[in-house]
């Protein structure tokens, strides 16, 4: 392979200087490997860059001058969830001065939270069946977020609202008493 | 018995035009591949499992971070210029061209309106040391906020003729007070619906 050119030899031979024959392919495996790391890592930068995105569309205000309407639903069919302090979270049925289930603690997880959603959601259109209306009313999601929970406890539960499938759900003002839920 | 003579195979495989393709590919995910902008303050997103993605045009981000400090930016650049304007005619401000263009350039602001001068003429690598934008003043005092979002979308109307839509970009350990004010302040202008962009969720 590589010699050294020592100066000695010429002195010897007289003769041709013999120009040595490369090979003339360069083994491009390498460079091959390199090329289809950096094209899979750019790949998969480049997808994953672009943020995801959760639509929320929260109602109108309204006229300010203009008293509101209060718009009263059956208690059979809000779900309240109470986001506390220090990833707590609370859900009752109906009032909470006389609420038809709970107040029982939930935590974010799949086993809690999302069983109780998935089982309302089943559940509340056969509890409210009339002969009006066989298909029965749709479940109501309350969401109430006091201010010591973090934007991450909202997008959980909203979360949990788009695997759940639920149609009708609100963020609405929490009330002092919701906040009491905490305070034991 | 007749011996079957192999034909002798040459291990070595012309990699050349593998090698070509390969540059090929590669040259064109580096010049598609956007790079990343420094943000001026770390977020973390919150996860979830939405698949949709954020819209690229027509867009301005809200950022929130860092214990209630909001940021504002918007996605293009001449609805930038337009809304600084805008901005400048509220505030009785001037800017020069120079001053607009290197506006232009800016992902992401979190200064007074007082102090946007200042901020313009640092460099890009000075505007993002700690403590140099302290958010958009956003309390019913000195809502500068709103004006800035009241700007962004009278601009985006002018130069593309369509609604601007806005995303909120929230730390995930953000308190909800301080969303819930941001939320506010666009409803105030009857923007109703937002995106809250989000991170992603394996499950």
């Amino acid at each position: 392979m590589a010699q050294l050119d020592t100066g000695d030899s010429k002195g010897n031979k007289g003769g041709k200087v013999r120009s040595k024959k490369q090979n003339s392919s360069v083994d491009l495996t390498a460079m091959v490997d390199l090329a289809f790391l950096l094209i899979t890592f750019f790949m998969l930068t480049t997808s994953l860059s672009k943020p995801q995105s959760m639509d929320l569309a929260m109602p109108d205000k309204g006229d300010k001058n203009k008293p509101e309407e209060d718009i009263l639903i059956s208690e059979e069919r809000t779900l309240n969830l109470v986001l506390g302090p220090d990833d707590k979270l609370q859900y009752y049925m109906g009032q909470l001065a006389s609420p038809k289930e709970g107040p029982k603690d939930l935590t974010y997880n799949k086993e809690s939270l999302r069983k109780i959603v998935l089982e309302k959601i089943q559940s509340v259109p056969l509890a409210t069946r009339t002969t009006a209306k066989p298909q029965g009313e749709p479940l109501i999601v309350l969401i109430k977020a006091s201010k010591k929970s973090t934007y991450k406890n909202l997008v959980d539960v909203l979360d949990e609202m788009a695997i759940g499938k639920v149609k009708v759900y609100a963020i609405v003002d929490i009330t002092k008493e919701d906040n009491q839920l905490f305070e034991e | 018995m007749a011996k079957v003579k192999m034909s002798k195979k040459a291990t070595a495989v012309d990699m050349t035009a593998m090698c070509d393709v390969a540059f090929l590919l590669l040259t064109f995910f580096i010049l598609t591949a956007t790079a990343k902008q420094p943000e001026i303050v770390p977020v973390e997103t919150p996860a979830s499992t939405v698949q949709v993605k954020l819209p690229d045009t027509d867009l301005a981000i809200i950022t929130i971070a860092g214990s209630g400090k909001v940021f504002f930016g918007v996605k293009a650049a001449d609805v930038r210029i337009k809304t600084l304007e805008k901005i400048g005619e509220e505030f009785n401000l001037s800017f020069t061209d120079e001053e607009k263009k290197r506006f232009s350039l800016m992902e992401e602001f979190g200064v007074p309106v007082n102090q946007l001068n200042g901020l313009i003429k640092l460099s890009s690598s000075d505007r993002n040391k700690e403590g140099i934008q302290t958010g958009i003043p956003h309390d019913s005092v000195n809502d500068q906020l709103s004006s800035w979002i009241k700007a962004a979308r009278y601009a985006n109307q002018e130069v593309n003729n369509v609604q601007l839509n806005f995303a909120i970009k929230g730390d995930a350990k953000e308190q909800y007070p301080e969303i819930k004010k941001i939320i506010d302040i666009l409803q105030d202008q009857k923007v109703n619906k937002f995106n809250l962009v989000t991170g992603l969720r394996g499950e």
